[in-house]
Formats: C-alpha cells, sequence, structure tokens
C-alpha cells in the first residue's frame, strides 16, 4: 500500500537483509573450505564484502530517493504512509527538510515462538541504519584487503578470515536489527568474535588475557543490555501489542517511549540499564580499560573494532533507542544527564592516559575512547545528528589511523608499536603512511576543513546551544588535549631522528615469526648493497646502516619483499599497495566525508537523509489558529518549553497546510498518533562559533609540539650531546647497553621536567616569560594524565579489583578445611544442608 | 474429605493392592541397591527399581513414560551401567571395600530429609485423592504430550536436543583413547 | 488412591538414593544412587500430572529422563578415563580438589 508518488522502494531496500546474510554464509564457507582454496579464503571474505557494499550502496541510493521523494511530492500532493499498524497516514510536508517522517522499510519473519511471545527476524532500514551499513560495509571491505598482506604468512590465516566475515556480519544483524532479539544476537556474536579476534595470537599469554579482558568486560555490561531489553519489553508490550506489533520491535519500542503512557520510571531503569551495556561496548569512563589492552590483536581488527564496528554498538544502540534515552533520562529537559556524564568524563580522562603512553596503538585506543565520549556527549546534549554524524567520519579518520600504524609497524618499525624505542624520523622512509596519517590527524584533531571539524564542532556548538554550557567546555578541553598528544604521537612517530627498529636495527622478536632475530639480522645486512661503513660487530652494523640509509631510503623500496616478504626486512620502507591502497582511499575520505553535512558550506544531507523527523505519525491537526510556523531555530523555543521544529502536517482533504505549531515530539506524548522520535533542535552554524575550538586545537597542539622539541627534539636540550654521543659510540654489544641507557636517558628527561626543579629552573624561567601560561597548561594535563593513569586507574580500579579478590581468597581460606576434596562429603554437606534448610522453612511456614 | 469421596476413590482395590505391591518391592531392591556389595548385583537391583518405577507410571496413567522409562533406563542405561562395570573392573564378585570410612553420615542424612519430606507431603496433600482417568483421556494423553512438545515446550526440546549432542560429543571426547 | 502414597513412596527413594551418593566408595554405584534420585523425581512429576489433570507433568518427566540418559552417558565416560588414568573408581582416593 506504498503510494507511488510518496514514497518510494526498491528491490535494494526491501532486500537489505541480504546484506549481512551474505557475510553469515561467507563465514561458514571459508570455515569449510577456505584452506583448499589458492587465497586461503580470503577471498571469499573480501568477496562477501564486496557484495554486501554492493548491495548497501544501493540501499542508500533507493533510500536518499525515498527521503527526496516525501519531499519532493509534497508540493500539495499527498502521500499515504503506512504504519505499521495499519493505518493510511497523512504525509507530513514542509519547505524545509527532514520534516516528514520517513516511514522505516520494515519487514520481518518469525524466528521462533514460546509462550505466546514471537521472536522476529527482519529489518529495520532507516537513515541511521543506512548510513552504518554503508560505513560497516566499506570499512570491513577496506580491512580485509589491508589484512591479505598484514597477516600474509600467517599459521592461521584462513581463520582470521573467518573471524573477520562474521565479525562484520554481526555488526550488520545488530544494525539491522528490527527487534531487540536480533539486536542482541548481532551484538553478541559480536562479542564473541571479538574475543577470538583479539586473541588471535593467543601463543603469546599477554594476548589471550587481553582477550579474555575485553570479553569479561564486555560481558559485565551485557548483563544490562539484557535485563535492559526485558525492562523495556514488560513496559512497551501492552502498547504494542495493542498496535499489531509487540514490545521487542524497535519501532513500537520508539513509540511506546514517546507516547503519553510510557512510564517514566520503567524508561528511565531501562534506558539505565542499556546504558550500562553501551558504557561495556563502547568502551565508557568506568569500564574502558579493557579497549587499550584489546590492542593485542592484530593491527586490522584494531582498525575495524575501533573504528566502525564493535565500540560504535554501543553509540548505536542509544541512538538507535533514542527516545527511551530521550524520555527515560530527560535529555534536554534536566541540565544534567547520566549519558552526557560519562561521555563528558571519558572525553577527559581516555584523552588524558593518551599523553603517557608510549605504544602507538594505545595512544590511538585512547583516543577511540575519547572521541566516542565525545558521541556518547553529543546524544546527551540532544545532538544527535552530529553525534552520528561523528560516528560516520570518525569510522574512516580512525581507521586510517590504525592501519597507518599497522603500515609502520609492518614495514617501518620492525613489528614494534613502541613509539619511544623504535620509531622517529618515519616520514622520510614512508610518505605515503605520513600523509595519510596526517590527513587523519588533521581530521581526528578538527582541523577546519577536514572532517572531523564539521562533527566535532556541531557536538561542542550544540552543547552550548542547548544550554549544557559545563559539556561545552569539557568538549573544548578535549579538543584542546586531543590536539596535544596527536601531535606528541606524530612527533614521536615521524619526527625527529630515527631510533630502534626505525634505524633499522632489529631487536628482541615480537612474534614467533621473528624469533630468528639477530641471524636475520646479520643476514639481511650481509646482502645488503649500500654499505656504505665497514662492517663492525654484530647488531651494530644495523644502525649504522640505518644511519646510512638515511640519505638513499628509496633504495630499500625495491629490497625484501620477494616470496618471503613478510619476514624480510631492512630498515624502514613503505609498505606494499595491499596497504597503501586502503589507507589512501580512507585519507581522501577522512578530508572530505565531512562535507556531506557541513553547515560552513551549506550542505546539510546528513540532516536530511538521517535522521528521523521528530514529527506525529497518524494524527490529522486541524488546528486552524496556529497559522504560523514556530520558529524553533531560535533559542527562544527553548524558554517557553516547546521542544524542537515546529511540525506542520497538511491536512489531508483541502491539501491546505495547517500549522501544529509545537506539536513536536517532546515530553509531552501526542494525545493521538505515534511519534517514533524526539524533535531536536540544531545550532545554527556560525563561523564565529568556532573560534574557541580552532583557538584551543591550534593552542594544544602548539604546547604539545613545543614540548616535544624540548624533551624529545634536538633543541634546547640539555642531553642532546650525550645522546649524540652515545649513538656514535656504539660498537659491539655495548651498542644494545647504550640502546637501553638511551631510553634511560628519555626517562630521566621527562621525570627530570617533572621531579627536579632546581635544574629544571633556569629553563623554565626562560620559556616562562613567552610562553609560560601555556607550559603550564601542557604540563598539568600530562601530570594530571599521569596523576590519572596512577592513582585512578591503577588504584581506585585496580585497588577495587583486588581487594574483591582479596576478600574471595580470605574468605576462601576460611572455608579450606570443608573442601576435603571427597565427592561424598561434598555430596553429605550438600544434602544435609537442603535438608536443614527445608526444616527451616517448615517452621517458619508453621 | 468426606468419607463418601475416600470410599468412592478407594474403590479401585485392585489399584490400590498393586501400588503397595509394587513400592514394597522397589523398596527392597532400591535398599538393596545401596547395600550390596557387589556392583553387578546392584546393577541388576536398579534394573528392578526402575522397572517398578515404570510399573507405578502406568498405575498412575502415564504409559508412554513408562514405555520410554522401560526403552531408556532399561534398554539403554542399563546396558551402559553394566559396560562401566566390565571395563573399570577386573573381578566381578563381591567386595570388601563398597563404602566410604564416614559413610555412617549418610543415615542421619537420609533420615532427616525423610523425615522432613514426608512430614511436608503429608502436611501439604493429606486426603488428596488422585481421580482415575477416563479411557478417552488416557487415549489422548500421547497426543497431547506431542502437542506439548510441538507447541509451548519446542524451544525447550530443541534445547535438549543441544544438550544430548554436547553429552554425545562430551562422552565420546572423554572417553575414546589418545 | 491418594496422591500421598506416589509422594512417599517417592520421598523414601530419593532418600535411599541420598544414602547411596553419601556412603558408596565406588563411583559407578553413586552413578547409580543418582538414578535413584531421579527416578523419585520423576515419580513425583507424573503423581502431580495425574492429580492437576494435564500433561506438563509427563513432558517434564520424559525432559528429566533425557537429561539423565545424558548425565549417565558422560559420567560414565569420566569414570572410565579416571579408571583409565588411576587404575581405581575409588571416590575417597579422588581429593585433587581439596582446597
Amino acid at each position: 500500500m506504498f503510494a507511488t508518488e510518496a514514497l518510494t522502494s526498491g528491490w535494494f531496500l526491501e532486500n537489505a537483509w541480504l546484506i549481512p546474510l551474505i557475510p553469515t554464509v561467507a563465514f561458514f564457507v571459508i570455515l569449510g573450505f577456505g584452506k583448499r582454496m589458492p587465497q586461503g579464503g580470503s577471498e571469499v571474505g573480501i568477496a562477501s564484502m564486496m557484495a554486501s557494499l554492493v548491495l548497501a550502496a544501493g540501499a542508500t541510493y533507493q533510500w536518499i530517493q525515498r527521503v527526496q521523494s516525501v519531499e519532493g511530492g509534497s508540493e500539495g500532493a499527498l502521500g499515504a504512509i503506512r504504519g505499521f499498524a495499519g493505518s493510511a497516514l497523512p504525509s507530513a510536508a514542509e519547505t524545509g527538510h527532514s520534516a516528514a517522517y520517513v516511514e522505516p522499510v520494515i519487514r520481518h519473519w518469525t524466528w521462533w515462538q514460546s509462550g505466546g511471545i514471537e521472536f522476529t527476524l527482519g529489518q529495520h532500514i532507516d537513515g541511521l541504519a543506512i548510513m552504518v551499513l554503508l560505513v560497516v560495509t566499506f570499512i570491513s571491505l577496506l580491512v580485509q584487503v589491508y589484512s591479505t598482506e598484514y597477516v600474509k604468512g600467517d599459521r592461521r590465516y584462513t581463520h582470521f578470515f573467518a573471524a573477520l566475515t562474521l565479525f562484520s556480519a554481526g555488526m550488520l544483524i545488530m544494525v539491522l536489527a528490527e527487534s531487540m532479539v536480533q539486536f542482541i544476537l548481532g551484538w553478541e556474536i559480536m562479542g564473541l568474535t571479538s574475543f577470538l579476534l583479539i586473541g588471535h595470537w593467543w601463543e603469546d599469554g599477554a594476548n589471550s588475557r587481553a582477550a579474555l579482558k575485553a570479553f569479561f568486560t564486555v560481558r559485565v555490561g551485557d548483563m544490562g543490555l539484557l535485563v535492559g531489553t526485558a525492562i523495556i519489553y514488560f513496559g512497551a508490550s501492552q502498547w504494542a501489542q495493542a498496535r499489531g506489533s509487540n514490545g521487542f520491535s524497535i519501532q513500537a519500542i520508539s513509540g511506546w517511549a514517546l507516547s503519553e503512557g510510557a512510564d517514566s520510571k520503567v524508561l528511565m531503569w531501562g534506558a539505565v540499564a542499556l546504558f550500562i551495556a553501551c558504557i561495556g561496548k563502547s568502551g565508557q569512563f568506568p569500564l574502558h580499560t579493557w579497549l587499550p589492552d584489546a590492542m593485542a590483536g592484530p593491527t586490522p581488527v584494531s582498525s575495524l573494532l575501533h573504528s566502525s564496528t564493535m565500540v560504535v554498538a554501543g553509540v548505536y544502540l542509544v541512538a538507535r533507542l533514542y527516545p527511551v534515552f530521550f524520555v527515560g533520562l530527560d535529555i534536554l529537559d534536566t541540565g544534567v544527564n547520566l549519558v552526557a556524564v560519562i561521555g563528558g568524563i571519558t572525553i577527559i580522562i581516555a584523552a588524558a592516559l593518551a599523553f603517557v603512553q608510549n605504544d602507538i596503538k594505545k595512544v590511538l585506543a585512547y583516543s577511540t575512547v575519547s572521541q566516542l565520549g565525545y558521541m556518547m556527549m553529543g546524544l546527551g546534549v540532544g545532538a544527535w545528528t552530529p553525534a552520528v554524524f561523528h560516528i560516520f567520519t570518525h569510522a574512516f579518520f580512525k581507521c586510517c589511523l590504525f592501519l597507518a600504524a599497522g603500515s609502520i609497524s609492518h614495514s617501518g618499525s620492525h613489528h614494534s608499536f613502541d613509539m619511544k624505542k623504535d620509531m622517529g624520523g618515519l616520514r622520510k622512509f614512508m610518505p605515503i603512511t605520513f600523509a595519510t596519517w596526517m590527513v587523519s590527524t588533521f581530521a581526528l584533531c578538527g582541523v577546519p576543513f577536514f572532517s572531523g571539524f564539521f562533527s566535532k564542532d556541531e557536538i561542542i556548538d550544540n552543547a552550548n546551544h542547548n544550554g549544557y554550557t559545563v559539556f561545552f567546555y569539557v568538549g573544548l578541553i578535549g579538543a584542546a588535549m586531543t590536539a596535544a598528544y596527536m601531535t606528541r604521537a606524530t612527533y614521536l612517530t615521524f619526527f625527529g631522528q630515527p631510533r630502534g627498529a626505525a634505524a633499522g636495527e632489529h631487536h628482541d622478536a615480537h612474534d614467533p615469526a621473528h624469533a630468528h632475530g639477530e641471524e636475520h639480522a646479520l643476514d639481511e645486512i650481509e646482502e645488503h648493497e649500500h654499505v656504505a661503513e665497514p662492517v663492525l660487530v654484530g647488531a651494530a652494523v644495523a644502525a649504522t646502516q640505518g644511519d646510512d640509509g638515511h640519505g638513499h631510503g628509496g633504495g630499500h623500496d625495491d629490497h625484501g619483499h620477494g616470496d618471503d616478504g613478510h619476514d624480510a626486512h631492512a630498515g624502514p620502507h613503505e609498505s606494499p599497495w595491499r596497504i597503501t591502497v586502503p589507507l589512501m582511499i580512507l585519507g581522501t575520505l577522512a578530508v572530505f566525508s565531512g562535507y556531506l553535512n557541513a553547515p560552513a558550506v551549506g550542505t546539510e544531507y546528513f540532516t536530511e537523509w538521517v535522521e528521523p523527523a521528530g514529527v506525529v505519525v497518524g494524527a490529522e491537526h486541524d488546528e486552524s489558529g496556529a497559522a504560523t510556523h514556530t520558529d524553533t531555530e531560535e533559542p527562544e523555543a527553548f524558554a517557553s518549553g516547546v521542544f524542537g521544529r515546529a511540525t506542520p502536517l497538511l491536512a489531508a482533504e483541502d491539501g491546505e497546510a495547517t500549522h501544529s505549531g509545537g506539536e513536536g515530539c517532546g515530553f509531552e506524548g501526542p494525545t493521538e498518533g505515534v511519534c517514533y522520535a524526539p524533535a531536536l533542535s540544531h545550532a545554527e552554524f556560525k563561523w564565529i562559533n568556532t573560534v574557541p575550538s580552532i583557538l584551543l586545537v591550534a593552542f594544544g597542539a602548539l604546547t604539545s609540539l613545543w614540548l616535544c622539541l624540548g624533551i624529545f627534539g634536538d633543541r634546547k636540550n640539555p642531553f642532546k650531546g650525550l645522546t649524540q654521543r652515545n649513538r656514535l659510540a656504539g660498537a659491539g654489544h655495548r651498542f644494545l647497553v647504550n640502546k637501553y641507557y638511551l631510553d634511560d636517558l628519555y626517562e630521566k628527561v621527562i621525570v627530570h621536567s617533572v621531579a627536579h626543579p632546581i635544574a629544571k629552573a633556569a629553563y623554565w624561567v626562560n620559556q616562562n616569560i613567552i610562553d609560560g601560561v601555556v607550559n603550564g597548561a601542557g604540563r598539568s594535563t600530562k601530570r594530571t594524565g599521569e596523576w590519572v593513569y596512577r592513582n585512578i586507574d591503577q588504584r581506585v580500579v585496580d585497588g577495587a579489583v583486588n581487594a574483591s579478590g582479596l576478600v574471595a581468597s580470605e574468605t576462601g581460606h576460611a572455608l579450606q578445611p570443608v573442601q576435603s576434596g571427597k565427592v561424598n562429603q561434598y555430596g553429605a554437606l550438600l544434602f544435609g544442608a537442603a535438608a536443614v534448610g527445608a526444616i527451616v522453612l517448615v517452621l517458619l511456614n508453621v | 474429605m468426606s468419607l463418601l469421596a475416600v470410599l468412592a476413590s478407594d474403590v479401585n482395590v485392585a489399584q490400590n493392592v498393586g501400588f503397595y505391591v509394587i513400592a514394597a518391592i522397589m523398596l527392597f531392591a532400591a535398599f538393596s541397591v545401596v547395600s550390596t556389595s557387589d556392583v553387578v548385583h546392584a546393577a541388576l537391583w536398579l534394573v528392578v527399581v526402575l522397572g517398578g518405577v515404570a510399573a507405578q507410571y502406568i498405575l498412575a496413567a502415564a504409559e508412554f513414560v513408562a514405555v520410554s522409562q522401560v526403552m531408556v533406563y532399561i534398554g539403554a542405561v542399563m546396558v551402559l551401567f553394566l559396560f562401566g562395570i566390565m571395563l573399570t573392573r577386573s573381578m566381578i564378585g563381591s567386595d570388601t571395600d563398597v563404602n566410604n570410612k564416614g559413610w555412617g553420615i549418610g543415615i542421619p542424612v537420609a533420615l532427616l530429609m525423610f523425615g522432613v519430606l514426608a512430614y511436608s507431603v503429608i502436611d501439604a496433600f493429606d486426603n488428596t485423592v488422585l481421580v482415575d482417568r477416563s479411557e478417552v483421556q488416557i487415549a489422548s494423553t500421547t497426543t497431547a504430550i506431542s502437542d506439548g512438545y510441538l507447541g509451548d515446550y519446542l524451544v525447550p526440546l530443541i534445547a535438549l536436543s543441544f544438550v544430548l549432542l554436547a553429552a554425545a560429543v562430551g562422552a565420546i571426547v572423554l572417553a575414546r583413547k589418545d | 488412591m491418594y496422591a500421598v502414597n506416589f509422594l512417599l513412596l517417592s520421598a523414601a527413594l530419593f532418600c535411599i538414593g541420598v544414602f547411596g551418593v553419601i556412603a558408596r566408595r565406588n563411583a559407578v554405584m553413586v552413578l547409580m544412587s543418582i538414578e535413584l534420585i531421579l527416578n523419585s523425581v520423576n515419580l513425583n512429576l507424573v503423581a502431580f500430572a495425574l492429580m492437576n489433570n494435564d500433561v506438563d507433568g509427563h513432558i517434564f518427566a520424559l525432559f528429566v529422563i533425557a537429561v539423565a540418559a545424558a548425565e549417565v552417558g558422560v559420567g560414565l565416560a569420566m569414570v572410565l578415563m579416571i579408571y583409565r588414568n588411576r587404575r581405581s573408581i575409588a571416590l575417597d582416593e579422588l581429593s585433587e580438589m581439596k582446597g
């Protein structure tokens, strides 16, 4: 009963359920036959992701047409939207955009039923789902292509691709979810496969521990998902059944949450329980600890997990069931709410932690946590569209950053991720990686005209616009800190002098493939063409060679990528095309994806295509009195208690526009009809509003750069000469000693700057005149980071864990004598205790 | 509980007599299971108990369960037990120390438990009379069971089939020599 | 017939089974005692089904039978493995779980 003019659909939209199905089938194919295939099953994975991407792109195109058909067809013509209740609804129309409610394409099939409850599988395609589908399939495809090079020769190559494919399938199932049951299904598939992928190299105990930690930490949150789903089900069931749906349906839950009869207590507890799940999955503040440890997995996994899939799931849940959170947690109604507070804390805590990490992937991990905090905070302050847009842009630039880090370790630092030991000066050797990294870093920091700017600034701007002044400042501080720690990471990785493996030295092996470290290094050196100095002893040559190689780094590129290309390294060089091509694609998108919704240049496609309109569907309003639009773009709309954009509905018969000013969906449930989304207000973009954030970003970046130059750089550093001496004095095994001595020295420089004020005084006063305030801010940020790491992470969180462990251990010791180890004795105790318990119950009831 | 009802329910004397006879045999056999010193004898006494349970099912109008009991327990489980005995004991015959050192603790625990159970059962169900089922009801019991399995209890049934599968795989993994 | 008849018989079987679990030293005999306990439960279920005049009790009894079959299979496999490793299935010698 779709009206032809008003609402187009299409094959891709109707059959979007194929998108997760293809990778799911591919998973079984890879598992069953992958080992016998010429490419070890990776071709099946890549083909399935490609097919899904094509389907997702088709669906996106048709969805845009559908949205435009509602708007375009609204010039007097009317279309009936078919609600799930089955009633023909008058189409809403407005001269602006996205005011009409675009009915999602919903299909479902009964999966199983038990006790009269029907569990369905299906698809719920709206703008949000389409957007995430497209991003996930796209990123997954690039990551799989990248992985064919990155894990080449791995002993579990086939299983890696199987798990990767199933992981994407899990995310797609979740994104498409029509009911909460399907949502949980996809959510749990992701939990399981993330365990498999993080622990991919489980031979190393640290990796399997990290996998377990990730699994269990997320599992703590998952309890919230089950409890929340149950609460919401029992709350929404009656309302939904009256409309021919059930309490698991996401559409019904949205409608119920905004309806008149919804119990606010039920909604609040449901929202809190669901949010606990989001905290676990999206690495928000108390449960963020698993995320950095999850870096133990292969880099493509980190990239996929941290850009578009796993960690976004929590944010997606909030965005998906936004009405529940909107009403349950009183977003926009009160000055502070759980989502915004957790998001805000996460931004600051994670950004501070990123300052003290030496592992490049851990910096990126904490950065991801911090950016997820932005998304959560955006949702918490009512900035739905900017937050969702941030999911979109963040996926590209964060994926690019992770893949760049992987490229560095693959080809530049000999499988090391330690920025201080094994990197530095890599920009000369890896121009493509460097360029994509810089572009993505600019996007992440929110430098104007890069994608992150348009999403992050919108979140910050809307926080201010919606009256959340505190979170406005939190966002600004977070932006400055982001710029600062990314500058530090960039400096350590790409600038300065090459160190460790980046200087061509092969030290301790990081994975079994490189267990033959030293001999390997020697062999490489002897084969090398560019030996310019007499061969001295052992690994010392490697360093010399690396230094010498600076001048003609290009000569390294054609070297060492024969049949065992994965193992052959001689100094840093650019990665092969299967790594650089995904990087370049993502780097391009990191620049341009922001222009989809850049009010600065006048594009608002995201608002138009993705945001569900907060309008009353299914009721006819003919209040002739309200003749004018309520201009809700003005802040006064909030003061007068009117939430959201005014929503004129077109009267069905005469085509004459009658307006229902202020009837948008908010806290007052609609008396008739159904709301599926709360009406939200958008801050109007003004360049002047972005000035503070741009200034702060620049400030953060410059401070950090200045500190880096001071601490790690060549100038102004009293220890510079020492560094040089040690590097030049390297010979034989003393080189190794000197290397570690250098590391000690770097540490001492940092400690020095904090702990020895007298020695530092002259230096400090010198800078104080020019940059005193700047210096103080930068330093206190670093101290806060260290303090947070030392006290909150190490003491409070670990302390709580240790304390509970201690209590359990002591209790165990006290009860030890009972544990004789004899089964019969246990049986006697069990049954005896049961009998005594039964006697007590009987006596109590007599 | 009126006398009339008691009389009416106790009219079926044959049923009651049958119950008591079978119950006495079962209890004797059960005692033998836990007191005999020969493992094989214990297994054979267990057959008697299981058969008695099947007979009681028939008295309680549960033919389908009774047949299942005979097939699963006496047919399959007992064979497993006998194989288990055969594979773990070279010598068949009475054993001197089949009991633990602390076996005496079992008597007070069992008696205590029986006391509680008996008290509760008599307290709650004293005078409750089981009404005999009609021919029609008995004839449709199996249909009702199958309706239940493929209707309301479909999901538990599927779950149970996974349990059985897991148990089969687990038993093979545990028992095979490698 | 009184419901108490079935329930008392079942209680007696249950307690005999409990005694067996506690007293027996041989692992196979402990498994047999467990079978006694499970059967007493089944008897209860069937009696309740007769009392309530529906078949849910039968369905549950059949579930218990299936679970018991699985339990015996796994249990005996474990006993076999223990026997292979230790040449004995005396439970009081198995005290690795001692805390």
